[in-house]
């Protein structure tokens, strides 16, 4: 007792102790901060970024105001400019590339992490990996070279004898355009809704497969009913991570798309999208206008991320609470 | 963990007074900077660097960055000089806070290019052809505002595809400037500028884009520049000048173009040399640009730049040519001789 005591008196006199104790604080108050300062600086850059897009499109905002959202004129001579036809261009072709790359993500997801042998999945996560990390420009040149052919040759003249009763299969093909901005932008972002969404669906536990089966599910059952739920929160990630691409590709879709600010029906027509615009007519820019309305796109570009992120994200939740409710 | 973090910040901080003394030597020799047009960056930077060897301890650089960018620059006063493909008016120079004096350095043209099935003759195109095709008007390629001036040549009755710059370009500028000049029209309808609202077409980035929607497009119409062509031996063809003749696009026709405009420049040196006089006059080209603030505080680097323009109007011209520019005809060089005088 008496030595127990002592020990304790005495600790706080020890040095070592004492050092090591004071050690210890001031390395987790720097951990903490540099990790603080590490997470300020993503709130930093982000208001940053809007400033400078508000105040250098002050100009233009203030000369069209919410007209700008809602004409199509974009014309750099006589200064009206319009954001509606790129707009457009943007969501169509972002949109066509979701719906056709996440049925393809998803499924071979589901098959390299649930369903193909250990060697034959590593071998293609291995592949998918490097087409995710492939430069757009080469996408945009394998759109030149084979997408833009493609569509011109043989999918517009198909499309268009089996579902030219629609305006959106109507009208020549010179083989770029909206549809095959789409396509390439699918073949771009189908890499990362596998890679994301294998990842996440080989984290799940082994316990949730193996109560499904031993409850007598089939395995595409437990798969279907389990596996993947579970996994819902990243796919859904790796979705938005996908449609960040799309909507912000500049490279790939410049190369393919045509380059016209115009809204047409047909798909197969010519478009524009927000950031090539941006990314062609930047550096060429003379005039103060002109070059404040290429800022506010890029304004609206980021509105436009803000909300289709945001409706994503509530159409996730109300999907979750509707299983939540059904468990 | 303490002296980890310590050891890290000394370390970094010998990195940093590192780059700062090795940054204080370069300085050592004059260092210029500039920034501006694409189109001539080949030039310039051959011009920089043969200018380097003859001029020991003299360094410019040179950014590629677009005309709009180099005049923004020039105006934030971080470089010491731009350049611009495009002169530029009075209603931009009144945005500078100082004078610009614009010195043209080499020219540059821009040709029809055109890929029709079954069609190989070198085609004609009179200015009212080429502005009704680029405004939608004239549609089929046998047309009679094309087929009167081709005789012999059995064109097909093919939509025509109008190809034009997606992206802001020196080339579209001089190609929407000239169509200005031809077509009433096209004048108060489009106007010009490095890019402007396209009536028709497709949209190609920059002369490959432009040349390969050509190329595989059948029945296109695009235009690209000389230089582009001549290095990829694209077929194009003729443009009816001024004086009614069919001229090829070539170094010695647009140099004879400028030649024609050289008595106007005494007035304007930003004068457009689009649709010269001059009986070999190609009609579709224009200079490019450096612009020198005409007030330049250091006198070290007022004397440089002054030497310097010197020198780009003497030895400099004769080097243009390997490189597939045009050169300055010699009156306009004499104007622009008399012009370095002003730069103080």
């Amino acid at each position: 007792m008496s030595s127990n005591v002592t020990v304790v008196k005495r600790a706080p006199d020890s040095g070592s102790v004492r050092a090591f104790l004071h050690k210890l604080a001031v390395g987790d108050a720097v951990a903490h901060l540099i990790t603080l300062v590490c997470a300020a600086s993503i709130v930093l850059i982000t208001s940053v970024l809007v400033y400078q897009l508000w105040t250098n499109s002050a100009l233009s905002r203030h000369a069209f105001g919410w007209h700008f959202w809602t004409t199509q004129a974009w014309d750099p001579v006589f200064e009206h400019f319009g954001a509606l036809a790129f707009l457009y261009g943007t969501v169509v072709t972002s949109v066509i590339a979701l719906a056709l790359a996440v049925p393809v993500g998803v499924g071979a997801a589901i098959f390299l992490a649930e369903l193909a042998p250990p060697q034959v999945s590593d071998m293609l996560a291995f592949v998918i990996d490097l087409l995710a990390a492939v430069p757009s420009v080469i996408y945009g040149l394998l759109g030149i070279f084979v997408v833009v052919p493609f569509v011109r040759v043989y999918l517009a003249p198909f499309l268009e004898s089996a579902l030219g009763s629609l305006p959106l299969f109507k009208g020549p093909s010179y083989g770029v355009g909206i549809l095959t901005a789409s396509l390439v932008l699918t073949i771009m972002i189908v890499p990362f809704i596998i890679s994301v969404s294998r990842e996440v669906l080989l984290a799940v536990p082994r316990e949730q497969r193996e109560a499904a089966l031993a409850l007598g599910a089939t395995r595409w059952e437990s798969t279907i009913k389990v596996v993947v739920p579970y996994a819902r929160a990243g796919i859904a990630g790796s979705i938005f991570l996908a449609m960040a691409r799309a909507l912000g590709e500049t490279m790939a879709v410049t190369m393919v798309i045509g380059n016209e600010p115009r809204i047409a029906a047909s798909l197969l027509a010519p478009g524009y999208t927000i950031a090539s615009v941006i990314a062609n007519e930047f550096t060429e820019a003379t005039g103060s206008m002109y070059l404040s309305a290429l800022i506010e796109l890029g304004l609206v570009l980021f509105l436009v991320t803000f909300i289709l992120n945001g409706l994503a994200r509530l159409l996730i939740l109300a999907t979750e609470q509707r299983g939540g409710s059904h468990a | 963990m303490l002296r980890k973090t310590l050891g890290c910040f000394s370390l970094l901080v010998l990195v940093f007074s590192l780059t700062v003394s090795a940054r204080a030597q370069s300085h050592d020799p004059l260092s210029l900077n500039a920034a501006g047009a694409t189109f001539p960056y080949p030039i310039y930077s051959k011009w920089f660097d043969e200018y380097r060897k003859a001029h020991p301890g003299v360094e410019i650089n040179y950014q590629s960055i677009g005309s709009g960018g180099g005049i923004q620059q020039l105006k934030a006063g971080t470089v010491d000089f731009g350049a611009s493909d495009m002169p530029l008016n009075d209603q931009l120079l009144g945005t500078f806070s100082f004078k610009i004096l614009q010195f043209p350095t080499v020219l540059g043209a821009v040709l029809p290019t055109y890929n029709i099935p079954g069609v190989s003759a070198e085609l004609k195109f009179t200015p009212q052809a080429l502005a009704d095709i680029y405004l939608g008007k004239v549609t089929k390629w046998n047309d009679p505002e094309i087929a009167s001036v081709n005789p012999g040549v059995s064109l097909p009755a093919n939509d025509i595809v109008v190809v034009h710059r997606s992206d802001g370009s020196g080339t579209t500028f001089v190609w929407s400037d000239y169509l200005s000049k031809v077509s009433p029209e096209w004048k108060s309808k489009v106007g010009s500028n490095t890019s402007v609202n396209w009536p028709v077409g497709l949209g190609g980035k920059g002369n490959e884009g432009v040349a390969g929607l050509v190329e595989q497009t059948p029945n296109a119409i695009g235009y690209v520049e000389l230089i582009y062509a001549i290095q990829n031996h694209l077929n194009y063809g003729t443009v009816e000048n001024s004086s009614h003749k069919f001229i090829k696009a070539s170094l010695a026709t647009v140099t004879d173009a400028a030649s024609g405009a050289a008595v106007q420049m005494r007035q304007d040196i930003r004068i457009s040399i689009t649709d010269a006089s001059g009986a070999n006059a190609y009609p579709i080209c224009s200079f490019t640009y450096l612009l020198i603030p005409a007030k330049i505080a250091n006198a070290t680097k007022r004397d440089t730049i002054k030497d310097f323009l010197h020198w780009m109007l003497t030895t400099g011209q004769t080097q243009v040519e390997i490189l597939h520019y045009a050169r300055l005809p010699q009156a306009v060089v004499g104007i622009e001789e008399r012009q370095i005088n002003e730069v103080q």
